[in-house]
């Protein structure tokens, strides 16, 4: 689509540094690797209620080790003041938006992958019982993720304490997803089949998802243009 | 049609107003000196014209259209204080994601050419993180011509460039002048800026001090301007 | 003229109040269940219902705002959300005590209550962001974007939060295990949330008051470093 064309420029730009650094992603990697290993002083991985949070463990490790990569985002585009030439560009608020969440997303995505077969592997969790839904989940989880940080990373990209403040901000932000997130998780790494009560929840992610991309489209020219 | 016709311009930075009431227009093809003190508001100026800020009051059209829509964002090229270029990537990938974020139909092509007019074709591959600063100074240069651009502004431009930089960049601006571009520099070197100006804005506290032709007396004598009209 | 708005708001404010608690407190008999605690419920309702207004009159001003630049529209946000959010912590202390009273335990993991608290963290994110900008249109633009973005997230927080907790129940703070209220009992609620709608926006007043001084201040010495 036309429109969208520049989005992806910017998005291969932002992959294309990123990977050739793999600093974010490390970073991140290894805080997720922290976080599972310290969860694993604070619950028994074998005992039967660790099957039970499974899922809400699971995306508590993707959203502390998300926060880096989405922190990273706009503070990217700050050296040399490329913020500016890229927002002087014929590029609208909304393909920029885009392309940073794309780039994101991806850079999640791979982390979410990475991160489930030693999650699997640390807390003894067979997790390729339904791996079809759960991919789905993973990736809606992932975007909005995705969507609410990329957003408060470029609402705070020149403030003084921004690392601090990004945490501190979206993850209220996130609780709708985040719950059917966890509750989808949960049963499907169970390996039960969703019952129609569970159906709801991807509704909700879905719903999430949707309204947030658009708001943020809507949004974005506010808040890049002063 | 002038390139750029400024009605009424206000701009707040809270109840604070950074712009009072501008109005002048800039012919196309001409290439203008903006002058003031720091903190007069040229910058703030020159982001309203390059779609940077939005004025709270007043209208604004910069090349018979708004600043905020792709087609007038492509033919204007913006050189500010910082230098726009990614330290991570190397020169030709710089030069490449400007080219495609324009819109060009040779992407590739352009950024090659370009890196041969800035003499930086050699340091193709090398990260701009170990460039000189010269040489990113011509690079930022190349990425705000790439596009043969109907509008150049210039935010004190010839400030902290080395002589190569300053040699490449009059030689695209009288290029640039050549092809009938219309550029507004915005710069404290009022010496360098009176020669290639035809035309001169003063600004003062947010308020037009001054809006003409470059005459003589201001060439022979740049103190004049601000004596005369403004504040040195 | 405004101080007299003021008084004026205030008189009424506390008129209501004065013929709703000797109601609430000596003609209401008590509950079955609960004994005397449950009156607080026409505290806790309302001051919820309150903070929902202020929440949303912030979300108006910050389309306000966006449209058309007005910085008072500003004002009026930043003074709105703090008021609901002071409104809020009134509902969440209140539900608080009810629990403690009626549960044994300080906090619920009820669902109004969870969704308010998640409400609560959204608008504080929102005065923190505040307190981060010192340029005052930025700090403007930026909190509009924040105050739409958490007022969608308000109403998607509540109807998750109430599912969640069908399916994950705890103990819930209401009357005779979930039932409605009968009639005649009710009326305090409403006469309360007047009560306290005509609180808010005396507190909005002042506030927003504030704002547009500390704006001006700010002003003021931008002119004087410019000098």
């Amino acid at each position: 689509m036309r429109s969208l064309r520049a989005a992806w420029v910017v998005a291969g730009k932002d992959l294309r540094s990123e990977l050739r650094t793999k600093e974010t992603l490390n970073a991140s990697l290894s805080f997720a690797l922290v976080i599972l290993l310290l969860f694993s002083f604070i619950l028994d991985p074998d005992s039967q209620t660790v099957r039970a949070m499974t899922g809400g463990l699971l995306w508590l490790v993707f959203m502390f080790a998300g926060a880096l990569i989405l922190n990273r985002s706009f503070a990217r585009e700050l050296p040399n003041d490329c913020l500016e030439a890229l927002i002087a560009s014929p590029l609208s608020g909304a393909e920029l938006f885009l392309g940073k969440c794309a780039a994101n997303f991806v850079l999640l995505v791979l982390v979410e992958v990475i991160c489930l077969p030693v999650f699997g592997i640390f807390y003894n969790v067979r997790w390729m019982r339904q791996p079809g839904l759960l991919f789905v989940v993973l990736l809606l989880g992932a975007w909005a993720l995705t969507i609410i940080g990329t957003m408060f990373s470029a609402l705070t990209v020149n403030l003084r304490l921004r690392e601090l403040m990004l945490p501190t901000l979206i993850y209220p932000f996130l609780v709708p997803a985040l719950m059917a997130a966890i509750q989808l998780t949960n049963v499907l790494i169970g390996g039960d089949t969703l019952e129609k009560d569970d159906y709801i929840w991807f509704r909700v992610l879905a719903g999430f998802d949707l309204i947030f991309t658009l708001l943020g489209m809507a949004l974005a020219e506010s808040v890049f243009v002063g | 049609m002038p390139a750029v016709a400024i009605d009424g311009v206000w701009k707040y930075y809270g109840d604070y107003p950074a712009l009072r009431d501008i109005s002048f227009e800039i012919d196309a093809g001409s290439c203008v000196a903006l002058l003031g003190r720091n903190g007069a508001g040229k910058t703030t100026l020159l982001k309203i014209m390059g779609g940077l800020s939005r004025a709270a009051k007043g209208r604004l059209s910069v090349l018979d259209g708004d600043t905020r829509t792709r087609a007038v964002r492509r033919r204007i090229g913006l050189l500010g204080h910082g230098i726009g270029v990614y330290e991570e990537l190397s020169a030709r990938e710089n030069l490449e994601f400007f080219a495609r974020l324009q819109g060009l139909p040779r992407p590739k092509d352009t950024a090659a050419e370009w890196l041969e007019r800035t003499g930086l074709a050699v340091s193709r591959d090398t990260l701009v993180r170990e460039f000189s600063r010269g040489m990113r100074q011509r690079l930022a240069v190349g990425r705000a011509f790439l596009h043969d651009p109907d509008l150049l502004l210039l935010d004190e431009p010839f400030t902290a460039l080395d002589d190569r930089a300053i040699a490449l960049l009059q030689k695209l601006l009288s290029g640039a002048r050549a092809r009938g571009a219309t550029i507004v520099m915005s710069t404290h070197q009022l010496r360098e800026a009176l020669e290639l100006a035809t035309n001169v804005v003063l600004i003062n506290r947010g308020r037009l001090a001054y809006c003409g032709p470059r005459t003589v007396e201001m060439l022979a004598d740049p103190g004049w301007l601000y004596r005369n009209y403004g504040e040195a | 003229m405004r101080y007299k708005l003021i008084w004026l708001l205030a008189v009424a404010s506390a008129a209501l109040l004065a013929v709703q608690i000797p109601i609430i407190f000596f003609k209401l008999p008590d509950e079955l269940n609960q004994g005397m605690v449950y009156r607080i419920i026409y505290f806790h309702v309302p001051a919820a219902l309150t903070a929902f207004t202020c929440f949303f009159v912030a979300l108006i001003c910050s389309i306000g705002f966006l449209t058309t630049g007005n910085a008072r529209f500003d004002s009026v946000a930043a003074a709105s959300t703090e008021t609901g959010l002071a409104f809020a912590t009134v509902n969440l202390i209140t539900g608080s005590i009810w629990g403690r009273y009626a549960w044994g335990i300080w906090w619920t993991w009820d669902a109004r209550l969870t969704s308010m608290l998640v409400c609560w963290l959204l608008y504080a994110g929102y005065l923190m962001l505040r307190r981060a900008v010192e340029e005052p249109t930025q700090r403007a633009r930026l909190s509009a974007a924040v105050s739409i973005f958490a007022f969608a997230d308000v109403v998607i927080v509540w109807k998750s939060i109430e599912w969640w907790r069908t399916q994950h129940p705890q103990p819930v703070l209401s009357l005779r295990g979930g039932g409605g209220m009968a009639e005649g009992m009710q009326a305090p609620i409403y006469w309360d949330f007047l009560a306290f709608v005509l609180l808010s926006a005396i507190l909005i007043l002042i506030r927003m008051r504030q704002e547009n001084v500390r704006r001006e201040i700010d002003s003021l010495r931008r002119f004087a470093h410019a000098l």
